[in-house]
């Protein structure tokens, strides 16, 4: 993974200590809550329900067992001993004080990470596939040009006060596990007619309360001109967006309201000004970067192991986890292992401090001491030689974390919602709770199939419910507790926005609805057809009839 | 009250502001607004004394960019410290207009952000605050690297990694 | 229904309520609840002094029921302020 350098580890203390200042400053009274409030967002540090809510960025989804260690340290001493992993590759501590956030950043600091621009309407953390440089389907490894990236947004001089936040996705896989199209800036790597690798440039998507698949702006551009293109896109988003109605000020409203075509004359424009004279990637620069992405010395003796593994073991539970949580890796006798964050009962996404060690113990003994965090919450160590699967999965088991769930309809998205978060109108884990009980066989599970359940307690769309399969949205209705259910979404490589069921339901009716909907998919599905394959054969009438019209019949209204 | 910080000195300003309906004296330096330039340039640009010109967030330097040898000044208004317009106004004049004189950062403008200014090319700030010279050079030795090339000359990052790479052979 | 005076803490964001005495309490039963719109209006405007004294952030008003001697926030979103997170923590 990258290796932070001196100028790395300067900037990044540089900014600690300037954070620092700014805190001392605060308390002192220097500067008023309206002053700070902006300096302490630039810097991950949001004011929450409870307490202070740090978010750190784990760039495009890379962690080491050493920084994991260093997350449960923090974990233990400044929060109460859990983080949540969120959908945009950061890790959040829900317990923060403000004075202790400066000492938090330079613990950070000291293994490599910080908490830059993970809030603010700057460029955000860049996100990626997380099985980046190891799936099987991969066309190149696409961290090179995140890391570029990350460098070029962090402290950009002239992008630093956007009209709105900014997010950046990437795959290198034709199959999109980054949820590119719902980013303001997706980059998405194929092949030419002429088989040269090269990146589709999609604009404008986005979730909140405007929801927005992003628009191909660019079919394919070189790689090496990824920066430059990205910086005629922020800098005509920077000069045009609105700036008058925070609801307005996504890079999508300015992309819709002046069309893909008008937008696309004015970045090319702007491009072809900058590109003769603009910062070209510079080769050198290029290969440090890319030395430090560099897979580690596989055994070549691996690619005789047995491909399935048993090793003595017959029990269901481990076939399901190999065929739920177990992804190709493009070296034989390899294995990608996804870690569930999603037991039963479970709160998506959190993690105690002690299963943090655990985690980090295992990624050093399975997987070269790197694992990776995904958009659905989840964990995944990309090294696993396939001999160690049954050992890694008894392992796994014992800490909870090989539910065999991955993609499945217990593996569910929640944003942290009223339990947690200022901005929410509901509370989204208790719901995903009850759901993760529902589903929590895995026969009934298995044969659900493919089914992705996203819930957001607002609707801004942390949760990313606009593209679950089912989306389920929180709001509140004169005091109470209500939800919205959307069916249809999808993030992958054919996206689609989810469609509204009808009126909302109370929190004890989700989970039969979700029944509902659940049986009438079986009893409508074609062979092999999953939830989203039948629901865009059928249509929405089909559910919304169980949901809102049970056993075929239209309750009487006395 | 404000005070003019330019190229990190302590400034008088000169200037007198013009705007709207304001009388155009026959003497003296002004800093006009833009619709006072584009009604009066002929009148202003006759008279011996400098000129500089305001740009409010929402007027692009593009409307000036053939007129830039008139202006001794451009000043570049911060409606709201949020209202990141004029890094991108500053980068242009700089890189692209070609504009060589002062470039000012006026309105809201705090102490956090001057680092970004000067990197998109901003020498002169009109600042808030009892002491903002002292603040100036605090905010200046915040950081020592950055990562992106702008406008102010100073090397980035992957430059000074590639010369100390060339250095160390 | 009566009033209390919610914030938190600058120094490290935790929920504070008004006690009768001016201090703010982490304990939502030890908060001062208020029946009176002009006494409210007037510890709102005292709150507002810790405000820029910083001690607290975004003081404001919210409806509490007395249930003998514990107080129970009308709204579900200051009960969860009050008394945490609904859900249990992970272990």
């Amino acid at each position: 993974m990258y290796r932070y350098d001196e100028f790395d580890r300067t900037l990044v203390s540089e900014r600690v200590a300037q954070f620092r200042r700014q805190v001392a400053r605060r308390l002192t009274g220097e500067l008023s809550e309206d002053q700070f409030k902006p300096l302490r967002l630039m810097n991950g540090l949001y004011l929450q329900l409870h307490a202070y809510m740090l978010r750190i960025n784990v760039p495009y989804g890379c962690l080491s067992s050493a920084q994991l260690r260093a997350l449960a340290r923090i974990a233990r001493r400044y929060d109460r001993g859990y983080g949540h992993f969120t959908t945009r590759q950061n890790i959040q501590f829900n317990w923060i004080a403000l004075a202790d956030a400066p000492d938090i950043m330079a613990d950070l600091a000291a293994v490599e990470m910080n908490t830059m621009q993970s809030s603010g309407n700057c460029v955000r953390n860049v996100t990626a596939d997380h099985y980046a440089g190891r799936a099987a389907d991969e066309i190149e490894d696409p961290r090179v040009w995140c890391e570029l990236l990350r460098q070029y947004s962090i402290l950009n001089p002239e992008f630093s006060y956007l009209p709105r936040k900014f997010k950046l996705a990437l795959t290198g896989s034709p199959h999109d596990r980054a949820a590119v199209a719902v980013h303001d800036i997706g980059l998405r790597m194929y092949r030419d007619e002429q088989g040269r690798p090269g990146f589709e440039v999609i604009v404008g998507g986005g979730q909140g309360r405007t929801p927005a698949i992003g628009k191909t702006i660019r079919q394919w551009i070189e790689p090496r001109h990824i920066i430059l293109y990205v910086e005629a896109i922020l800098r005509v988003y920077n000069l045009y967006g609105r700036r008058d109605n925070i609801y307005k000020a996504r890079i999508k409203i300015l992309v819709t309201a002046l069309g893909i075509d008008r937008f696309r004359e004015l970045v090319d424009a702007e491009w072809e000004q900058i590109r003769a004279t603009g910062p070209v990637i510079d080769d050198a620069e290029r290969a440090r970067i890319q030395a430090c992405f560099a897979p580690p010395d596989y055994d070549r003796a691996a690619a005789g192991d047995d491909p399935s593994p048993a090793a003595g073991i017959s029990d269901p539970a481990y076939d399901a986890w190999l065929r739920s949580n177990v992804v190709a890796h493009k070296v034989a006798g390899y294995a990608i292992v996804n870690l569930s964050l999603k037991a039963p009962g479970r709160v998506p996404g959190d993690l105690a401090a002690d299963k943090m060690e655990r985690v980090a113990d295992l990624a050093d003994r399975f997987s070269c001491g790197e694992l990776r965090i995904n958009h659905r919450q989840n964990l995944s160590f990309v090294d696993v030689r396939r001999r160690d699967l049954p050992v890694l999965w008894r392992a796994l088991s014992t800490l909870e974390l090989a539910t065999p769930n991955i993609g499945l309809a217990s593996d569910i998205i929640a944003c942290p919602g009223l339990d947690y978060c200022s901005l929410a109108n509901a509370r989204s884990i208790p719901i995903a709770q009850d759901l993760s009980r529902h589903f929590a066989d895995t026969d009934k599970l298995q044969q659900v199939g493919s089914l992705t359940i996203n819930i957001s307690g607002c609707m801004n769309a942390c949760g990313h419910h606009h593209v679950g399969n089912i989306g389920i949205l929180g709001v509140d209705k004169r005091g109470a507790e209500f939800f919205q259910l959307t069916l249809g979404g999808s993030a992958d490589e054919n996206p689609s926005l989810g469609d509204r069921l009808g009126r909302g339901l109370p929190q004890a009716d989700v989970p039969a609805a979700i029944e509902r909907i659940v049986d009438a998919y079986l009893a409508l599905r074609g062979d092999d057809e999953t939830f989203l394959q039948t629901y865009r054969r059928v249509g929405i009438e089909p559910f919304r009839a169980v949901v809102y019209e049970p056993q075929g019949t239209t309750r009487q209204v006395a | 009250m404000t005070t003019l910080i330019k190229d990190g000195q302590a400034a008088k300003d000169i200037y007198l502001r013009i705007d709207g309906d304001d009388p155009i004296p026959d003497g003296g330096a002004l800093l006009v607004s833009l619709p006072v330039w584009q009604d009066h340039w002929q009148r202003l640009t006759r008279r011996p004394d400098p000129i500089g010109v305001v740009l409010a967030s929402h007027e692009h330097p593009e409307v000036i960019a053939d007129d830039l040898e008139n202006f001794a000044v451009i000043a570049l208004e911060f409606p709201t410290f949020r209202d990141g317009r004029a890094y991108s106004y500053a980068r242009l004049l700089r890189d692209r207009y070609g504009f060589s004189g002062e470039l000012r950062a006026i309105g809201d403008v705090l102490l956090e952000q001057l680092h970004y200014m000067e990197r998109v090319g901003f020498n002169a700030f009109e600042l808030a605050g009892d002491d903002p010279l002292a603040e100036l050079e605090t905010a200046r030795g915040d950081f020592s690297v950055w990562y992106q090339g702008a406008v102010d000359g100073r090397r980035p990052a992957s430059v000074l990694r590639q010369a100390r790479t060339s250095a160390s052979k | 229904m009566a009033q209390m005076l919610i914030a938190n803490r600058l120094i490290d964001g935790r929920v504070v309520f008004r006690a009768a005495d001016g201090n703010w309490v982490t304990d939502i039963d030890a908060g001062q609840l208020i029946d009176d719109n002009a006494v409210a209006d007037s510890r709102l405007a005292d709150a507002r002094t810790d405000e820029s004294d910083n001690l607290i952030i975004d003081p404001c008003l919210i409806d509490v029921a007395a249930l003998g001697a514990a107080h129970e926030p009308a709204v579900l979103r200051e009960s969860i302020r009050a008394h945490g997170p609904t859900i249990a923590v992970e272990r």
